[in-house]
């Protein structure tokens, strides 16, 4: 039923929408919120309270209170006062077991009270342990408010916007937008945020956004909740304009379908053209609640009494409901029969995104409401956020009467009572920030705005002192309810592939993401592109390694002090293996350096450590300050590795360099032309047969790649992925950094002494690796195949007199050996060829011997070769 | 933590752009004792106040250098980049 057009009213007649609410049809304008259209087809109570399952209705109507949250096209809590509604969307309820009017939790209301006082789940539930699965499931079945439907899945695109603004203003009522005005009449490119989209409208000199701001953050950070878009505004100068909230009184019943607090009646006669009920009684505090009185009257509700608590005093309040639906009020005994119940204890400013920011708050006796003080600099405060609420009548805490006239609720939300909060405080939880938390008061959807200052006034009566003792617990973002989504929205992913990486799809290759990097992890048959590697010739795109020049008249100086290795003898044209240690000893990364010429060196580093070895190297020279440049270029070379029987039969067909193992012996590096292009070739063998990495420019990734593969059909050649590389690598016994060491590996336990030079005089990681070797080593990584053949997990223990005693790190099926082959952490006595060793697999028990020597090609002849 | 860091190159910039490798230790000469190595290793003077300490702008200019700041308020009072030789 609507009223005719009343002034101000945002409907568009003209345009009906309609959608469901269970199985009925509800039609309502335009300009409707789901809460207008259905009180305006005589819905009252709209959700069940999240405890006692009460009837709950529109209190606030301004998308403060939890009164009015149902699930709207599977996402669960939407508040229905402030959302518009749109043709089609379905609307249902949440919390409920049965119908809003016939909840059968509802029972907890009757019989709940002595059974679920405050912090009923800290003591009750608990005994006897067996009857845990059954009270967690039945607690799990009516925990939380609302359900997030698994099988039904919502696909919803959260996005992230960074923004600037000179000054921003949150909050465009009229005190935000005076603020705004002088801000732009002084020059300042100011942008107004602003909740209420009926309040859009732009300023001279501003626009004004239409969004939430969630919080105040150092540095001028406010993220603005603009539906589906995160707006992250960075501002010089932040104007909290957020207005103030009207508190509710506490009395028995205050929680009656139809007790509501005077935003509700200007917006439901005012925006809406609805009549709140038949017969009013207002209860006010101040000015602004009054008003409400000729709202009433001109939508034909009967005003039958008012009550201005600044001049008459009332010691008893007590609401009388029938099912759940305010019948009458009880004013000091007298009953006065009522549909609706207005209430207000006055105005309190909106201070919480000025707490945020670092401003203190003050209690002011005299006027009974919490204001901002010491704002921090570019932190501004107007407007009723500022204390400018006018003139109230200070509440009582609550009035005469209170439980035993029934429940009154200090927080809706979550159905705490005064009684509860009382019992809270003889518990001993007498400071505000325990009791909080015990209680729980402010912790709900409507974080304190409604329960936070009643529940200061109840503590300090209780504890015979003041407001401005007990104080106010720490305001945290977010202000207002965000969803998760939109906190998780899009971050800056990079996703990288390399220049052959379309290639790689066309071969049908399984893609696996290694860091950042995008890379194949086989073609299809791991074990066949092994094989393949050993018998003939096997292709790998190796681009994600990280790739670093080193060059200058320090260069090699500078490596000396990085690494543990020795480079400083190295001659131009040679390779070298090295790891990257910390000062602490610990491995860091590893990779090749080969030595271009005097000054200049070319490194590689693992394909996800590219981005921290760089950092970690201009760290060290921010400190030395040597005479050395270093230039990553991962990205602006490619690389591919060729490695098996036929490989130095496929480069002479490719280059004109001397390829022979004489002419280019095993870790030499050499510049030359590979399929007409510019490439540096290093013969390494990481896979363990004759090798060679050509390092080219990126663009002519699958030009090379291309001819590679054309010019060696004969050969047999067959590109191979990642994963039969860890295959090969561990017949090989290399080290994976990462997979077979930790943050505490070093080089020495890692079975790698040849790599430090410890006769140096200084290089990161020396003196805790001098250490490794003065206290003795207390575990060791060593190689091992299993008795059986089984392969064991990776991470699975290994057994040492019944307790765990080391762990495997790798292991794979060697198809080439025939045998599971894998390399473990195991105690120092057990690193001895041969040592068995008690691995457990799956429950049982699985025996192995340690190998310390590669299981294949241990003396290196295939690869030297 | 979203305060704003100046790069000595690029301006303020929020801070999410930088790592930090924390405060500024000085390597000991030589060869330490046990005891001087963990408490260069593994000690830190963490002071509620102004703190020296190594940035780098990594999403930027990728530059390294130190900032004073005071961890308290994250207010940074003064940046240097390393001289130069």
């Amino acid at each position: 039923m609507r009223l005719p057009p009343q002034p101000g009213e945002r409907l568009a007649r003209e345009h009906a929408v309609a959608f469901t609410f269970h199985d009925t049809t509800v039609r309502g304008f335009e300009g409707d919120t789901i809460a207008s259209a259905l009180f305006g087809e005589g819905q009252r109570v709209f959700s069940r309270s999240f405890k006692y399952h009460r009837p709950r209705g529109l209190l606030c109507c301004q998308g403060t209170c939890p009164n009015c949250m149902l699930t709207v096209d599977g996402t669960p809590n939407v508040r229905a006062c402030i959302t518009p509604i749109a043709e089609g969307m379905r609307v249902e309820a949440q919390n409920v077991r049965g119908s809003l009017d016939h909840d059968l939790l509802a029972i907890t209301d009757k019989i709940g009270g002595p059974f679920t006082p405050v912090g009923f789940y800290y003591r009750t539930m608990i005994r006897p342990r067996r009857a845990w699965p059954l009270y967690e499931r039945f607690l799990r079945s009516v925990a939380g408010l609302g359900k997030v439907d698994k099988h039904r899945g919502r696909v919803q695109r959260y996005d992230v916007e960074h923004r600037r603004a000179e000054v921003l203003v949150i909050g465009a009522g009229s005190a935000g937008r005076e603020a705004a005005r002088r801000h732009a009449a002084e020059g300042r490119e100011v942008v107004v945020v602003e909740t209420d989209p009926g309040r859009l409208d732009a300023g001279e000199g501003f626009e004004v956004v239409n969004g939430t701001a969630l919080g105040v953050f150092e540095g001028g950070l406010v993220p603005v909740d603009a539906g589906t878009l995160l707006l992250r505004y960075r501002a010089g100068h932040v104007v909290v304009a957020a207005g103030a909230v009207e508190q509710p009184l506490l009395f028995p019943g205050n929680d009656l379908v139809g007790v509501m607090l005077p935003e509700a009646i200007r917006r439901l006669v005012g925006r809406w053209s609805l009549r709140p009920g038949e017969r009013a009684v207002v209860i006010a505090a101040d000015e602004g609640a009054l008003e409400t009185v000729a709202l009433l009257e001109r939508a034909g509700t009967r005003v039958a009494e008012v009550v201005d608590l600044r001049e008459r005093r009332v010691r008893e309040i007590a609401a009388k409901g029938k099912s759940g639906r305010l019948a009458a009020v009880e004013l000091n005994g007298r009953k006065v029969t009522c549909d609706v119940l207005v209430m207000s204890g006055g105005r309190q400013p909106a201070y919480a995104l000025l707490a945020h920011a670092g401003a203190k708050v003050e209690y002011a006796h005299d006027r009974g409401i919490f204001v901002p003080v010491d704002l921090p600099e570019g932190i501004e405060a107007v407007g009723a956020a500022a204390g400018d609420v006018g003139d109230a009548a200070v509440p009582a805490a609550t009035f005469n009467g209170a439980s035993e006239k029934g429940k009154c609720f200090v927080c809706i939300c979550e159905d705490v009572t005064d009684k509860d909060v009382k019992r809270a405080i003889a518990e001993g939880f007498d400071s505000i920030e325990l009791a909080k938390r015990y209680t729980t008061v402010t912790m709900g959807p409507c974080q304190g705005k409604l329960c936070h200052v009643p529940s200061i006034r109840l503590y300090a009566r209780e504890n015979e002192t003041d407001e401005a003792t007990i104080g106010t617990t720490t305001a945290r973002p977010p202000w207002q309810p965000v969803e998760l989504g939109l906190l998780a929205g899009r971050p800056h992913e990079p996703a990288q592939r390399t220049s052959i990486h379309h290639r790689h799809k066309e071969l049908g290759a399984k893609m696996m993401w290694t860091g950042t990097w995008r890379r194949p992890h086989s073609y299809g048959d791991p074990a066949a592109e092994a094989k393949n590697v050993h018998d003939a010739l096997g292709v790998i795109d190796v681009s994600t390694l990280g790739k670093l020049l080193v060059t200058g008249p320090d260069a090699a100086e500078f490596l000396e002090r990085l690494y543990p290795n020795r480079f400083g003898d190295m001659k131009p044209g040679r390779i070298r293996y090295g790891v990257l240690n910390s000062d602490a000893g610990r491995i860091m990364d590893d990779g090749t350096i080969a030595r271009l010429s005097e000054e200049d060196f070319y490194v590689t580093t693992t394909s996800t450590g590219a981005g921290a070895v760089v950092e970690w190297f201009e760290w060290w020279n921010a400190i030395w300050r040597l005479d050395v440049e270093i230039v990553d270029v991962t990205g602006a070379l490619a690389a591919v590795n060729v490695a098996g029987p036929n490989a130095r039969e496929l480069m002479t067909r490719l280059t004109d360099l001397d390829v022979s193992s004489e002419g280019f012996t095993y870790l030499d590096a050499k510049h030359a032309h590979v399929a007409g292009v510019p490439t540096l070739l290093l013969r390494i063998g990481f896979v363990g047969e004759v090798g060679y990495e050509l390092h080219f420019p990126s663009p002519y990734g699958e030009h090379v790649w291309d001819t590679i593969l054309e010019r060696s059909t004969d050969l047999g050649a067959e590109p191979f992925g990642l994963e039969p590389q860890r295959i090969l690598r561990l017949e090989k016994m290399h080290i994976l950094i990462g997979q077979d060491t930790d943050s505490e590996s070093n080089v020495l336990e890692a079975s790698m002494p040849w790599i430090a030079k410890l006769d140096k005089d200084d290089f990161v990681g020396k003196w805790s690796l001098e250490h490794v070797l003065e206290r003795g080593f207390r575990e060791q990584l060593v190689g091992f195949e299993t008795e059986s053949g089984v392969v064991p997990l990776e991470g699975g223990q290994i057994v040492v007199d019944g307790r765990p005693g080391g762990r495997v790190t790798s292991a794979r099926w060697s198809d080439h050996l025939g045998r599971a082959i894998g390399m473990a952490w195991v105690p120092p006595d057990l690193a001895e060829e041969d040592a068995e060793l008690t691995i457990k697999v799956n429950g049982s028990v699985e025996k192995a011997r340690v190998r310390l020597r590669p299981f294949f090609d241990p003396d290196g002849e295939r690869l030297r070769s | 933590m979203s305060f704003l860091l100046p790069c000595p190159n690029c301006g303020p910039r929020p801070v999410d752009e930088f790592s930090c490798t924390g405060e500024v230790t000085i390597r000991p000469k030589g060869s330490p004792t046990f005891r001087e190595l963990t408490d260069y290793l593994y000690f830190r003077r963490n002071v509620a106040g102004i703190q020296r300490e190594w940035w780098c702008h990594r999403l930027g200019c990728e530059a390294w250098f130190t900032a004073e700041r005071d961890t308290r308020t994250n207010e940074v009072l003064s940046v240097e980049v390393p001289a130069e030789r």
